[in-house]
């Protein structure tokens, strides 16, 4: 055995480390199905406790919808549990390759590839389509996945400064002399829910010769008027090449990414990208219910329509209450609150009143930007949203931040 | 020479990170990487620049985010490529 003390001491010393500094993530046992309201064992041990729920990617309410719950345990009795094998060996059954063609129609794609998550889906596509001869430009707030991509990429990097039109313009002019050119962007960015400008990015893709990737995995299913992503709010799906978007949010939330793209492009992933090739496939229970979440939403836009409306209410109710909102048009609704210690603080006191929510700060957002990232779904009822603004309400008054701006709330609290 | 180069990687700095509205102030003892103004992903631009503006390669052990935690240890980088300071 060859873990040695030394070993042992290194791990500990470094997650003492992550203690000492409050960056170190504890989990909560959640014991009951996703939905807005669960209940939750923490910390562990502890009584469990019903509460609601505001920081789960269920933006449609569809992860323990009954349909898709029947549609996947359908699927385990015709189609069994596992399949183990990659999918080129033997694991691609006829619903894999439905639900690439049905993803493609909803996005309005050529051709879809399908990952085990879309993490992978990130990693596996730049390496794949742009060689050291080629250009990727990327805004500075895109998420991890895909800077991990880029990474394993060998293409010139290039970025800039997050949604800003002419400093891309001033990349896009520096890469005018690599072979290909890649734009990537996130279509909603996760921390801030703000939304990439597509329409603008599309534009000076065209002037520069370039290609269009977005990650549409905090879009796909509600955002645009049918719920097809940041391209059709745009009004650019025509003219976006890449989208890569995930089955573990909107989409009934279990697991899966893809790559959709121009037909070349997924057919390049399904040959060449590592993740795709040495993953495993998808179980056939959450392919059945990846079909069926978009068989529900093709049908009707009754949740993306829900959500819009929920989403609404809940920011004119934070923002009349009186707290500091990142403004924006998607269910990622930010309170600003600047000091990570007072993030932590918020999200614990609203944990004891019932509300679930988490406080995020340096380095997952940027230095001086703490906040409690609330996220609202379908799923939410009017008495959930009401009771959840009556506990911030009172948390707010608790702790003197209802009604002042940045500098008053960092000239109280502090960096 | 050495406050010219000072001077001028300070100017890239704020016009490659900072908001066009920021009034915040950088030093050359200003701290980039720790404090956020640049971030390990966005530091690719600061490595460019400085190649092609003092034609040196910089390889990617050396371009450590220590190395470019300040405008001072970035001189000192470049100062062990070869580049008169």
């Amino acid at each position: 055995m060859a873990y040695s003390s030394k070993a042992k001491d290194f791990y500990a010393g470094e997650l003492q480390g992550m203690k000492d500094k409050g960056i170190f993530k504890e989990e909560r046992y959640i014991q009951s199905p996703q939905a807005a309201s669960i209940k939750v064992e923490y910390p562990k041990g502890a009584e469990p406790k019903q509460v609601l729920n505001f920081c789960a990617n269920n933006y449609l309410g569809l992860s323990s919808h009954p349909d898709v719950v029947k549609a996947a345990h359908q699927a385990l009795d015709s189609r069994g549990y596992g399949l183990s094998s990659v999918r080129f060996i033997c694991g691609t059954q006829d619903i894999h390759n439905e639900l690439e063609e049905k993803l493609s129609e909803f996005l309005g794609m050529e051709g879809t590839c399908l990952f085990p998550s879309c993490m992978e889906a990130n990693a596996g596509l730049f390496d794949v389509v742009l060689t050291p001869e080629d250009a990727m430009i990327s805004d500075r707030l895109v998420h991890a996945s895909i800077v991990d991509g880029l990474k394993l990429c060998k293409a010139q990097m290039f970025n800039y400064k997050h949604n800003s039109m002419s400093h891309l313009e001033e990349k896009l002019q520096e890469a005018q002399s690599c072979r290909l050119r890649m734009i990537i962007t996130d279509g909603v960015f996760s921390m801030d829910g703000d939304i990439a400008p597509l329409d603008k990015i599309c534009d000076l893709a065209d002037k520069y010769d370039a290609m269009v990737m977005v990650d549409d995995s905090h879009a796909t299913g509600f955002i645009g008027k049918t719920g097809r992503g940041t391209h059709e709010y745009h009004n650019v799906m025509k003219r976006v090449d890449i989208i890569t978007t995930t089955f573990g949010k909107g989409l009934g939330g279990a697991t899966g990414g893809s790559v959709s793209g121009p037909k070349e492009i997924a057919e390049m992933c399904r040959q060449r990208a590592r993740p795709y090739l040495f993953s495993n496939t998808v179980p056939p229970a959450v392919v059945a219910g990846s079909l069926k979440v978009l068989e529900i939403l093709s049908k009707s836009t009754d949740r993306r329509d829900k959500l819009e409306k929920n989403t609404k209410y809940w920011r004119e109710g934070l923002t009349k209450a009186g707290f500091d909102l990142k403004q924006g048009d998607t269910p990622i609704v930010p309170v600003m609150l600047y000091n990570a210690k007072l993030a932590q603080d918020i999200a614990r006191d609203l944990y004891h009143e019932g509300i679930y929510v988490t406080g995020f700060f340096f380095p997952v957002v940027a230095q001086g930007q703490a906040r409690i990232r609330t996220q609202i779904s379908a799923g939410h009822e009017m008495e959930h949203l009401d009771k959840a603004l009556a506990a911030f309400t009172k948390i707010g008054e608790k702790y003197g931040i209802l009604g002042l701006k940045k500098d008053e709330i960092i000239a109280k609290y502090g960096l | 020479m050495s406050d010219e180069i000072k001077k001028m990687i300070i100017e890239y700095v704020k016009k490659e990170y900072l908001d066009e509205d920021s009034d915040q102030e950088v030093k050359e003892d200003t701290k980039l990487i720790s404090s956020g103004i640049v971030d390990s992903f966005s530091m690719v631009s600061l490595k460019t620049y400085l190649e092609k503006k003092f034609q040196i390669k910089l390889p990617d052990e050396d371009a450590t985010p220590e190395a470019f935690d300040s405008v001072n240890n970035i001189i000192e980088l470049i100062k062990r490529f070869g580049v008169q300071v």
